[in-house]
């Protein structure tokens, strides 16, 4: 699949933001953060700022953005919709959960339920989101039982790496939260070494065969119907050499897993300032590797239509 | 609305046969020229005629060479939208803009509600949806609404483009909900297959697989020629020079 940098900054971007959000309404809600101002209005800038510079991004992925707004029509069958839905409706508990941490410095009551119901949004968001791919039958690698926890996984793996930066910037980083955030980096790294194990050895039961009903015996393509790239092999027929996604992946591993597990481990040893440079550049490298982790997730997913192709 | 219809009250689709199509691209460019002006026109070409020659069609015939046991043969083959039973490419539209009909079973596009969000394409396993970059809006074959239900043509030019151009009648159309008609019984009779079954979307238009080989030689009604003979005369003193 075509990796548009909108839809992977979007996935990326968005599921940051949502993961931040998420804890920062449970946390918030349950006393583990104490009101702030500035900590409030940073933290909140920077979940909010995440998510609506991803839905931004992934509407220039559209032909027609003007007419966005029917996207929200079919969340009856169409899980983009109930994405589209789900997105928008975490914004108003997140905004008055906002309202009441910067405005009126509480987080007690409403403020406390708000907060809540902006984690189960931006969690279901996220779901929503996964399901979008795991939900397309043509594309194996993504119509698979990996799909969907590894975006919930990562959600939560970046949010608490950068709730993690936000407190340390804030001289707030406690011990416990830079050990939370190393075991979701490695259960981010195993899940995707997983996902990596499990489409490299699947066994796709569509075929050139199937494609064209000529059962038994090997079906080649001799000819193409048209002599340049059209839409579908632009959209659908992007592939990437073994060797360049052997080292995308090694890239991917370093940036989102190896040098944050390194820099959040050093955040115990260090004293602050330096703790929250440490805290920061983790929060930096990861999110430039999930971005690599994402463009892979599509360039190294290969559609059905490919088949007609020959590809 | 892109929820399913439960009921269909026919299902009108196309019976393809890969046993005599010849790979002419009549029905491509028959498709082509229909629809450019029709339900979902315009068909756009980006740069026609420089080096990078893009654009939108309904129909592609791709070529196939299928070897068996038995040997190998040319197979041609024309893909469109198959008009399935459980698209997903419907389900998945956030805006309403694909539906299925209830009436005829056709999936359509409303070009109106469409957002280009590219979704749909993604969920076809077939390839049969291209998306107009002019337009900005997912275009795909319509089974030619507007000639079937067309008062204005002539009874018998009511069936898609394609059907009507095809020269060695590899193309039918009819409705294939019904058991009796002419396109369920031809598919019965030849073993007519879905694509790709193993996704689950079945599809209304069958393909006819090529016949099965024959080791007979084909058998000619006419007398073998006789030897030519030039003995004497002219020519044969021609032919003894000649030959020397
Ligand atoms: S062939 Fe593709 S576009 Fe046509 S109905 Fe089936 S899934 Fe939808
Ligand atoms: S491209 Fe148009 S028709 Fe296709 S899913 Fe998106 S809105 Fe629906």
């Amino acid at each position: 699949m075509h990796p548009a940098f909108s839809v992977v900054f979007f996935t990326t971007a968005t599921g940051a933001g949502y993961g931040l959000l998420a804890l920062l309404g449970v946390l918030g809600a349950t006393g583990f953060i104490a009101p702030g101002f500035w900590l409030g209005l940073a933290g909140m800038a920077l979940s909010l700022g995440l998510i609506s510079a991803g839905l931004l991004s992934s509407t220039g992925h559209l032909g027609r953005p003007e007419r966005a707004w029917r996207a929200f029509s079919q969340w009856r069958s169409s899980w983009l919709s109930r994405e589209g839905v789900a997105s928008v409706a975490t914004f108003i508990p997140a905004g008055l959960f906002g309202l009441g941490w910067v405005v009126f410095g509480r987080l007690d009551g409403w403020v406390a339920a708000a907060g809540l119901l902006a984690a189960v949004g931006a969690i279901v968001t996220v779901c929503m989101t996964g399901m979008i791919y795991a939900s397309l039958k043509p594309i194996a690698q993504w119509h698979s039982p990996y799909t969907l926890p590894g975006y919930l996984i990562f959600s939560g793996m970046s949010g608490i790496v950068l709730l993690n930066a936000l407190l340390a910037g804030f001289g707030l980083g406690t011990n416990r939260l830079l050990a939370a955030s190393i075991l979701l980096t490695l259960l981010g790294w195993g899940w995707k070494l997983a996902t990596w194990r499990h489409n490299d050895q699947l066994e796709i039961p569509t075929t050139a065969n199937t494609a064209t009903g000529l059962a038994g015996g090997t079906v080649r393509s001799l000819e193409w119907p048209h002599t340049e790239e059209n839409y579908l092999l632009k959209e659908m027929g992007f592939r990437i050499a073994r060797k360049h996604s052997a080292k995308l992946r090694l890239i991917t591993q370093v940036l989102a897993f190896g040098l944050p597990i390194l820099l959040l481990i050093a955040g115990f040893a260090l004293p602050w300032p330096l703790e929250a440079v440490a805290a920061a550049l983790a929060a930096i490298s990861q999110f430039a590797g999930m971005l690599v982790e994402r463009w892979l997730f599509f360039a190294e997913a290969k559609h059905t239509v490919t088949l007609y192709y020959g590809r | 609305m892109t929820c399913l219809p439960s009921h269909m009250d026919k299902r009108l689709g196309l019976v393809i046969d890969l046993d005599t199509c010849v790979g002419c691209q009549a029905c491509v460019t028959a498709c082509k020229e229909w629809n450019t002006g029709g339900h979902m026109a315009p068909l756009t070409d980006t740069d026609p005629y420089g080096g990078h020659v893009d654009g939108v069609w309904f129909n592609r015939v791709h070529s196939y060479e299928h070897t068996t046991e038995m040997g190998g043969r040319t197979v041609n083959f024309p893909r469109s939208c198959l008009h399935c039973e459980t698209p997903a490419c419907v389900t998945v539209c956030p805006t309403g803009a694909s539906y299925k009909r209830a009436s005829d079973g056709i999936v359509l596009i409303d070009e109106s509600k469409c957002i280009g969000c590219k979704l749909c394409s993604w969920a076809c396993p077939y390839g049969a949806r291209e998306f107009d970059t002019d337009v900005g809006v997912m275009k795909k074959c319509t089974l030619c609404v507007d000639r079937i239900y067309n008062d204005n043509l002539a009874e018998g030019d009511r069936v898609p483009a394609c059907v009507a151009a095809c020269p060695t009648s590899a193309r039918h159309f009819g409705d294939l909900g019904d058991p009796a008609s002419a396109v369920s019984q031809l598919v019965a009779e030849r073993g007519g297959v879905d694509l790709m079954p193993e996704m689950g979307y079945r599809p209304t238009n069958k393909y006819l697989p090529p016949r099965a080989h024959t080791q007979r030689a084909a058998s000619v009604p006419a007398k073998a020629l006789e030897p030519v003979k030039a003995e004497g005369g002219f020519l044969g003193w021609v032919d003894r020079m000649l030959s020397n």
